[in-house]
C-alpha cells in the first residue's frame, strides 16, 4: 500500500518538476521564467524527501529556492532593458539543441533499461540527519572548511566585479 | 525495499532534467536564461547523486554529502555569475550571449 502511494507521490512530482522547468526554458518573459525556476527547485525538495534525504531537501529549499532564485530575479531586474516581455528569445542554435539532448535523453534511457540494479538491502536509517553530522564534521571536515572559504571568495569577488570603475580607474 | 520505486526512475527523471537545462543552455540568447540552464543541469546531478545514496549506500551517505557541497558550489557560481554579467551589461549595454565577442581576434 505504501509502494502505491510513494509512486503516486512520484509521478505527481516529477510531473510538477518537468513541466515547470520546460516552461522555465521556453517562456519568452525572463521574470517568468525566474518564478517557475522556484517551482521546479520546490518539486526537487519534494523528490528528495521522498528519497529519504531530509536534509537536503531542506536545503534545496532554502538555499535554492529562497537564495539563489532571489538573487537572480534581482540580477534580472539590475540589467533588463524596457522590452521584458520579449527578454529570453531563443537565437538560431536551438535547432541543432533539440535533436541533440533528444538523443542524450535516449541513450541514457536505454543504458539505464539495460542496467542490472544490486540492490543494498540495507534499510535507510530512521534518523537521516543526526547521522549526517559526524560524518560532515569529521571525515569530511577539510572540504567543508574549504566550500566555507569558496563562498567567502565568490562572494567577496562577486562584490568587487560589480563594483563601480571610475573613468580614471580608481575603484574607490 | 521499502518502496516500489527503483533507481531507474529517478534516474530517468533526472536524464530529463538534465536534457532541458541542457536545451535552455544551447539555445538561450539572454546570459542569465543560460546561467539558470546550468542550475537546473546541476539539480539533475543532485537527484542522481541522492538517489544513489538511498539505493546502493543507504548507510553511508556519501551521495548527500556530494549533493550538499554540489549546493554550494552552485550558489557561489550564481553569485559570480550574475555579477559578472553585471560588469559586462555596464560596458556594453546587452546581456545577449551573441554579443559577448571581445575576446575574439
Amino acid at each position: 500500500m505504501e509502494n502505491i502511494y510513494s509512486f503516486i507521490a512520484f509521478i505527481l512530482l516529477s510531473g510538477m518538476v518537468l513541466g515547470s522547468a520546460l516552461l522555465v526554458v521556453t517562456l519568452k518573459n525572463l521574470v517568468h521564467s525566474v518564478l517557475w525556476l522556484i517551482v521546479t527547485f520546490v518539486g526537487v525538495a519534494g523528490i528528495f524527501l521522498l528519497l529519504n534525504a531530509d536534509f537536503v531537501a531542506a536545503v534545496q529549499v532554502l538555499v535554492y529556492a529562497g537564495a539563489v532564485c532571489i538573487m537572480i530575479a534581482f540580477g534580472v531586474m539590475l540589467v533588463q532593458r524596457i522590452d521584458m516581455a520579449n527578454s529570453n528569445s531563443v537565437n538560431w542554435r536551438f535547432k541543432i539543441a533539440a535533436p541533440l539532448v533528444g538523443g542524450l535523453f535516449i541513450v541514457i534511457g536505454l543504458l539505464t533499461a539495460r542496467a542490472q540494479w544490486v540492490a543494498a538491502g540495507q534499510e535507510v536509517p530512521e534518523k537521516t540527519v543526526q547521522n549526517l553530522a559526524p560524518i560532515l564534521m569529521q571525515d569530511f571536515l577539510i572540504p567543508f572548511e574549504v566550500a566555507a572559504i569558496l563562498l567567502t571568495v565568490a562572494l567577496t569577488g562577486a562584490l568587487v566585479l560589480v563594483k563601480e570603475v571610475k573613468a580614471n580607474g580608481d575603484r574607490s | 525495499m521499502a518502496t516500489g520505486l527503483n533507481p531507474s526512475y529517478f534516474i530517468a527523471l533526472s536524464a530529463a532534467l538534465f536534457a532541458i537545462g541542457l536545451y535552455g543552455a544551447i539555445s538561450r540568447k539572454n546570459a542569465i536564461a543560460v546561467l539558470i540552464s546550468i542550475e537546473l543541469m546541476l539539480t539533475a546531478v543532485n537527484i542522481n547523486l541522492v538517489a544513489f545514496n538511498k539505493f546502493l549506500t543507504p548507510e553511508a551517505f556519501i551521495g548527500q554529502i556530494f549533493a550538499i557541497f554540489v549546493i554550494t558550489v552552485a550558489a557561489a557560481e550564481v553569485g559570480l555569475g550574475l555579477a559578472i554579467v553585471i560588469a559586462i551589461y555596464r560596458n556594453r549595454k546587452s546581456v545577449d550571449l551573441d554579443d559577448f565577442d571581445w575576446m575574439k581576434w
